[in-house]
């Protein structure tokens, strides 16, 4: 009975401890693209706002809470309201299963560093999540009644269909690798080799794969096509001003972290340490090298997320037959066949 | 040689029809524009200190003995968003026409310069006054104290319409 208290009190301080990092990362991310996007237009971007203009995300919330909350005449009322609140929860539900670091020990009490890091479903999970995500954008577009945000929404299902494929085929791969879909396992697999054993080595193929199906999944430029301003005015989000249109612009920046989480797991070896944790004269399983880990794990985070923003402002957006030509033609071959030579690896030569 | 392929991407080689070359070439030409200084001026504390080729806030020119405009009406006349009304006054003076009356609805105000160059006496010039707020529509509307301006000061517009008119 005790035991049961104590459970639920860690999990509901880890659920909010990270519901407040999680907004707290989208405002970095959202402070991070534009000034990352100023530093590249060769401008100095926000700068007024606190120091150096870090509280610029901060003003910019506080701002769409004051905004007037406009619902066309003729949206469905109901779904027009549900859509931004399935966005940001499903990017928010992701984390659940994203571990920041291995463990540590209180006692005799294993602490998991993330919600229910080390469960035996984490991949599927995942995947599951975000495809849910789609919900969000389609009822979005669908519930606005406009042809704009129709068509945003057609586009981000489509678009969202056609990358799952290749984005969970390429995952495959890692999953035959680690023989298991907890993520916990999949770091803990990359440990070693002083670095070399990472995934983005051992499946470079199913990295490209991966990274270009989590630009499409998160609806980031080049793949940004459900809100293509010059063609769609605002795409799904047309409709939708105030606190709305914040819940589904902190649900992008939300899903930028997610997938710069998963990238940085899955294939950049996460929390993993090119030495054992006696070598810097640390114990595995205190809390000082659980805080090593989860630095780590944050650096590469951040560099994932700087390689978004990077590329959002580097490439110009395909062409609607372009993405559906790569998504089908190009990925899901190639992320075929990288699944097929793996487990021919993994059967014949270990 | 008979050309049979027509458009752009059938003529890319394999390197360019993989894509990923050419976008690392465009990833390394943002990332090396971060670090290019920057052109942006932080504006309420560096004020940029205009031209004299700069078309700023209409002025009229103010001498010694008062200002030059002889409210002709061609300024009123040919201005195109209809801002400017000048009403004519006489005096016993050697130079018997003045404004009695002069206005500029500076929310009407284009910038356009049709006024200072259609004026005959060059009574009337464009400033560098670029700063205009105002708190209210009749605030917007200056007379003549608001208007003139000691010909010291805009020294630099005369000048440059002198060569350049």
């Amino acid at each position: 009975m005790n035991d049961i208290v104590w459970i639920i009190v860690e999990a509901v301080a880890k659920v909010l401890f990270l519901v407040l990092i999680l907004q707290l990362t989208a405002a970095a991310t959202v402070y991070l693209e534009r000034k990352i996007s100023a530093f590249i237009q060769i401008r100095v971007g926000p700068n007024r706002v606190g120091p150096w203009g870090t509280l610029q995300p901060f003003a910019d919330v506080l701002k769409l809470f004051l905004k007037e909350d406009i619902v066309p005449k003729a949206a469905d009322k109901f779904f027009h309201s549900l859509a931004p609140i399935i966005s940001l929860g499903i990017a928010l539900a992701v984390w659940a299963v994203i571990p920041f670091g291995d463990y540590f020990m209180i006692g005799d009490r294993k602490i998991m560093l993330g919600v229910a890091p080390d469960v035996n479903i984490g991949v599927l999970y995942v995947l599951a999540m975000t495809s849910l995500g789609v919900y969000g954008i389609t009822l979005a577009g669908w519930s606005s009644n406009s042809k704009y945000s129709l068509l945003g929404g057609l586009r981000s299902s489509a678009q969202m269909i056609s990358y799952e494929l290749s984005m969970g085929l390429s995952l495959l791969a890692v999953v035959m690798m680690a023989s298991s879909f907890s993520l916990n396992d999949i770091v803990a697999i990359q440990e070693g080799w002083g670095g070399w054993k990472w995934n983005i080595f051992l499946q470079p193929v199913g990295f490209f794969i991966f990274l270009t199906a989590a630009f499409a999944e998160t609806n980031r430029a080049p793949f940004d096509l459900p809100e293509a301003e010059p063609e769609l005015v605002g795409g799904f989000n047309t409709e939708y001003s105030g606190m709305k249109f914040g819940m589904f612009f902190l649900a992008e920046y939300a899903n930028v972290a997610t997938s710069s989480a998963l990238i940085s797991l899955i294939y950049l070896g996460g929390w993993a340490l090119p030495f054992s944790p006696e070598a810097i004269g640390m114990q595995e399983g205190s809390i000082l090298f659980a805080l090593l880990q989860t630095l780590v794990f944050v650096l590469k985070v951040i560099f994932m997320i700087f390689f978004f923003v990077w590329v959002r402002w580097s490439i110009p957006r395909f062409r609607y037959d372009q993405l559906m030509y790569l998504g089908w033609k190009v990925l899901l071959p190639l992320s075929l066949l990288n699944a097929l030579v793996t487990a021919a690896v993994i059967v014949f030569a270990i | 040689m008979n050309n049979i392929k027509n458009t752009e991407a059938e003529r890319l080689n394999f390197w360019e029809n993989l894509y990923l070359p050419e976008i690392a070439k465009g990833l390394a030409l943002t990332f090396k524009r971060m670090f290019e200084p920057k052109f942006t001026r932080q504006y309420p504390e560096e004020i940029w200190e205009a031209d004299g080729a700069y078309r700023g806030r209409p002025v009229l020119v103010k001498e010694e003995e008062g200002e030059r405009c002889v409210a002709c009406g061609l300024c009123s006349r040919v201005c195109p968003a209809l801002a400017i009304e000048v009403q004519a006054g006489e005096t016993e003076r050697e130079k018997e026409r003045f404004p009695k009356l002069f206005e500029i609805n500076m929310l009407r105000c284009i910038f356009c310069g049709f006024c200072e160059e259609v004026c005959p006496e060059e009574a009337i010039v464009m400033s560098k006054e670029f700063e205009l707020v105002f708190q209210s529509q009749e605030e917007a509307i200056l007379g003549k104290d608001a208007l003139l301006v000691p010909i010291s000061e805009l020294q630099d517009r005369l000048e440059f319409l002198r060569q350049w008119r």
